[in-house]
C-alpha cells in the first residue's frame, strides 16, 4: 500500500465517531467577524496606512502624481545609491528625473548582481491600512520577487487612495492567489533577540514607501 | 519518532528541577515572556471582534479536520496542477528519507532551511547530516541554537534561553567554523547581532541551489502555500534556490484561501504581538521565471492521524503554533523549554507530544502533569484549544489506561507503573460514596478523633503537606449538621 493510501485510510478510521454532515462550507463556518475594524473616509484610510506604515519603521513620503519623478531622484540620492534595479513594466517616467545606473530585472541575472545593486524602486499590488501592509504580486511594474529582497533599500510606490484597502480581509478579495504574493510590514525585522523586535536582517533594511495622489 | 536529539530525556520533573536552579535562563524567560505577554495583550485589544475571530478559527480548523481527507487529495489536486509534486510520508523517517533523496538528485550537498517545526519534529537536519548534506538553519533563533549546538526551547523563538551576551559569545566563538566569521569586536547590540547574522548569512543565501521550509499554511481549493516570518530569511530560501521542498503536517491545511483572513488576522498578534509580521509569502506551485523552478511538497503524518482518532485530544491538531501558550505559561516560565524534551514546548508541547509520540517514554508520560491547570493557555489560544481539558484527559489516561491510537493500530494501554496510591484512593472513594452507611460511619469517626490527627501526612504523602496545611475535620459531618437543622425536614423522603 503507498503511504497515501495508508494516511487517508488512517485518516478515515480516526474520524469513524464522526457523524456525518454534508452542510456547504459556505454555511459551515460562522463569520461573525467584521469586514474592517471601525468607519473612516478614504482620507483618514489613507493616513492609517501611512502612521501604521511608519510605526513598522518604514519611512513615509506622500506627494502629487507630477512630483513623483523628483521625489524618487531625491530618495536615491539620499540614500547615496548610484545603481537601481526596475521591473520591465515600470513607468519610465517615474525615473526621469533620477541619473542612477538602471539595472533590468532579467530572468538570466543572478543573485550576485542583485546583491550589488544599491536600490529598488516598484510598485504593488495594493496596500492594507489597519496593518500597515504592502502586498506585491509579481505584476509588470513589481518584478519577480528576488528584486525586492536583495538590495537593501526599498522603494515602493502606492497609488492612494486607489490601492488602499481598509482591512486583511478586503485584501485577499482583491488578490489572485495563483499569482507569487509578497506582503511586506516595515522593513526586515526580527524578535528573536529576547522577545524584542530589532530592525535589519536579511531583506531591505531601509523601506521607503511614496504615497502619491492624483493623476 | 526519531527526532534524535531528544532521546533519553529524563521525565519532566527532574528536567525542570535542574532549569529552575539556573537564575540566568529563569532571568532570560522571565524577561522574554513578560514582554511579549504585555504586547500581545495591546494588540490584541486593537480588534473588537477578537472572539469572534478566535470562535472561526476554531471552526475552519475543526471542520479542516472532520474532513481531512477530502481536503487532503483537494489540496494534492490543487498543488499538482500548478506545478508541483506532492510526496506523503507516514512517519519521520520516510519524510527524510523522501526528502535526502530529493536532494540528492539536485546533486547538492548543502540546502538553506527556513525554521520549520515540522523539520526539527523528524529530525531532518540529522538526517541529512548522516547523508553527507549540511542543513544550514537561517533563521536568527535557529542559527544560535544550531551554531551553540543546543536545542531549541520555544516554537517562535527558539533561543529564548540565551540573552544577548551568550548570543554574541556564540556567535565570535562559532561562526568562523561554519563560514563567514563574525565582526571583529562585536558588541551585545542586538542590530550588531542582526547584521553578523546578516553577513554570515549571505553568502549562503546567494550560492544555495536548495532550500527547505515548512508552512503555516495551505490552501486545499488553490493549492497555495504560506510562509510568516520576520527576517526576510524565509523570502532568501523560498526564492532564490532552484528547487524548494516544503515539509508539512497534514493538519496544516485550509479549504478556501478566504479563510486565511482570520488567521493572518490571529497569528502574527498572538506570536510576535504584531499587527503584521513583516515578511509573508504565499506560492502556488511554480510561477514561470520566477523563483523555484522545481517545488516538491511532503506532507508527513507522523502521529497526527493517532491524534486525529482521540476524541478529545483531536483538538490539538488546530494549533497554528503561535507560541502565546508558552508566553503566558506559569510552568514555562519557570521550567524553561528544554524541560518538555520535544520541539513542542510549553502548554501545546504537553498535549502534542504525548499525543504525536505516545506515552511509552518517561518524559512523554510525565508532560501532562506539566501544568496547574490554571487555564491561561486557553485563554489566549487564537483556535481556542482547550489545553486543561486534554491535560486532564491525558492524565486519567496514564493514570488508568485505555484505548489509544498508534501507527494507525488501535491499542489498550495499560495503567502506567507509579499511580497505584492514586487508583486505590480513588477506588476506596468510589466506594464509599456508594456506601452511604459506611461513609457516615467514617466521618463521625473523624470528627470525634479530630483532635488527635497529625499536622502533616505520613509516609509518601509528607513531602506534599510539607508546604501546605492539611484542612481541619470539622466537629460535626455537614450531613449531620444538616439533619440536625432545618435542612434536614424535606430530604428525608
Amino acid at each position: 500500500m503507498s503511504s497515501r493510501d495508508l494516511i487517508l485510510g488512517r485518516v478515515r478510521r480516526a474520524l469513524a465517531d464522526v457523524p456525518r454532515d454534508d452542510t456547504p462550507y459556505e454555511q459551515a463556518i460562522e463569520r461573525g467577524y467584521l469586514r474592517e475594524h471601525g468607519g473612516r473616509s478614504v482620507e483618514q484610510t489613507v493616513d492609517l496606512l501611512a502612521e501604521n506604515l511608519a510605526d513598522y519603521r518604514a519611512l513615509v513620503h506622500r506627494c502629487a502624481a507630477d512630483e513623483l519623478a523628483p521625489t524618487i531622484a531625491g530618495l536615491l540620492a539620499g540614500h547615496g545609491s548610484t545603481s537601481v534595479v526596475l521591473p520591465a513594466g515600470l513607468d519610465a517616467q517615474w525615473l526621469a528625473a533620477s541619473e542612477v545606473t538602471r539595472v533590468p530585472d532579467r530572468a538570466e541575472g543572478t543573485s550576485g548582481e542583485l546583491d550589488r545593486v544599491d536600490s529598488v524602486v516598484t510598485a504593488c499590488a495594493l496596500a492594507i491600512a489597519e496593518t500597515g501592509t504592502l502586498v506585491l504580486d509579481g505584476g509588470p511594474d513589481q518584478g519577480r520577487r528576488r528584486i525586492t529582497l536583495v538590495p537593501d533599500h526599498h522603494i515602493c510606490v502606492v497609488r492612494v487612495p486607489d490601492q488602499v484597502v481598509s482591512s486583511v480581509p478586503q485584501a485577499l478579495a482583491r488578490l489572485d492567489p495563483t499569482r507569487p504574493l509578497t506582503w511586506i510590514s516595515g522593513p526586515s525585522a526580527t524578535s528573536d533577540i529576547e522577545l524584542d523586535r530589532v530592525e535589519g536582517v536579511h531583506g531591505p533594511r531601509t523601506l521607503e514607501v511614496v504615497l502619491v495622489s492624483g493623476e | 519518532m526519531s527526532g534524535g536529539t531528544f532521546v533519553g530525556m529524563p521525565a519532566f520533573p527532574k528536567a525542570a528541577h535542574e532549569a529552575v536552579n539556573n537564575p540566568t535562563l529563569r532571568g532570560n524567560l522571565r524577561h522574554a515572556t513578560h514582554t511579549i505577554r504585555a504586547k500581545r495583550a495591546v494588540a490584541v485589544a486593537e480588534l473588537d471582534d477578537w472572539a469572534a475571530l478566535r470562535e472561526a478559527g476554531k471552526q475552519i480548523k475543526d471542520h479542516t479536520l472532520r474532513h481531512l481527507d477530502r481536503y487532503l487529495v483537494q489540496l494534492e489536486e490543487s498543488v499538482t496542477a500548478a506545478g508541483g509534486i506532492v510526496h506523503w510520508a507516514a512517519d519521520a523517517d520516510e519524510a527524510n528519507r523522501i526528502v535526502t533523496d530529493l536532494v540528492k538528485m539536485t546533486g547538492e550537498s548543502e540546502v538553506v532551511k527556513v525554521k520549520s517545526m515540522a523539520t526539527q519534529e523528524i529530525g531532518l537536519n540529522e538526517a541529512l547530516e548522516a547523508e553527507g548534506i549540511h542543513a544550514y538553519e537561517t533563521d536568527l533563533a535557529e542559527l544560535i541554537v544550531q551554531l551553540g549546538k543546543d536545542r531549541p526551547s520555544h516554537i517562535l523563538v527558539p533561543a529564548i534561553h540565551r540573552n544577548r551576551g551568550e548570543i554574541r559569545d556564540i556567535f565570535a566563538r562559532e561562526m568562523g567554523e561554519w563560514g563567514r566569521p563574525a565582526p571583529e569586536g562585536l558588541t551585545d547590540t542586538p542590530a550588531e547581532l542582526a547584521e553578523a547574522a546578516r553577513l554570515h548569512l549571505r553568502e549562503k543565501f546567494l550560492r544555495a541551489k536548495v532550500g527547505i521550509s515548512g508552512a503555516n499554511f495551505m490552501v486545499a481549493e488553490t493549492g497555495t502555500l504560506m510562509v510568516v516570518e520576520s527576517e526576510g530569511n524565509g523570502r532568501m530560501c523560498l526564492t532564490l534556490p532552484e528547487t524548494l521542498i516544503s515539509v508539512v503536517g497534514i493538519e496544516k491545511i485550509v479549504p478556501t484561501w478566504q479563510d486565511l483572513e482570520v488567521f493572518l488576522q490571529t497569528l502574527p498578534r498572538s506570536s510576535t504581538a504584531e499587527r503584521m509580521n513583516p515578511y509573508t509569502s504565499m506560492w502556488t506551485g511554480i510561477t514561470d521565471e520566477d523563483g523555484p523552478q522545481t517545488f516538491h511538497l511532503v506532507l508527513i503524518d507522523n502521529g497526527r492521524t493517532d491524534t486525529l482518532a482521540d476524541e478529545v485530544g483531536r483538538q490539538a491538531l488546530r494549533c497554528i503554533r503561535c507560541s502565546a501558550c508558552l508566553n503566558v505559561c506559569p510552568v514555562y516560565e519557570r521550567a524553561g523549554g528544554h524541560a518538555y524534551g520535544s520541539v513542542y514546548p510549553g502548554p501545546i508541547g504537553a498535549i502534542l507530544s504525548p499525543q504525536l509520540r505516545g506515552t511509552a517514554s518517561e518524559i512523554d508520560a510525565s508532560l501532562p502533569y506539566a501544568s496547574s491547570l490554571c487555564g491561561a493557555c486557553y485563554e489566549v489560544c487564537p483556535v481556542a484549544i482547550d489545553i486543561p481539558e486534554v491535560l486532564v484527559h491525558l492524565r486519567e489516561r496514564i493514570a488508568e489506561g485505555g484505548p489509544v491510537t498508534r501507527e494507525g493500530n488501535k491499542v489498550v494501554l495499560k495503567p502506567a507503573k507509579g499511580h497505584a496510591a492514586e487508583r486505590a484512593a480513588m477506588r476506596a472513594a468510589r466506594w464509599a460514596f456508594s456506601h452511604p452507611g459506611a461513609l457516615r460511619t467514617g466521618q463521625r469517626l473523624a470528627s470525634r478523633t479530630r483532635r488527635f490527627h497529625p499536622r502533616s501526612l505520613p509516609g509518601p504523602g509528607k513531602a506534599w503537606s510539607d508546604t501546605r496545611d492539611l484542612p481541619t475535620v470539622p466537629a460535626e459531618p455537614f450531613r449531620d449538621w444538616w439533619q440536625r437543622t432545618h435542612g434536614g425536614k424535606d430530604t428525608d423522603k
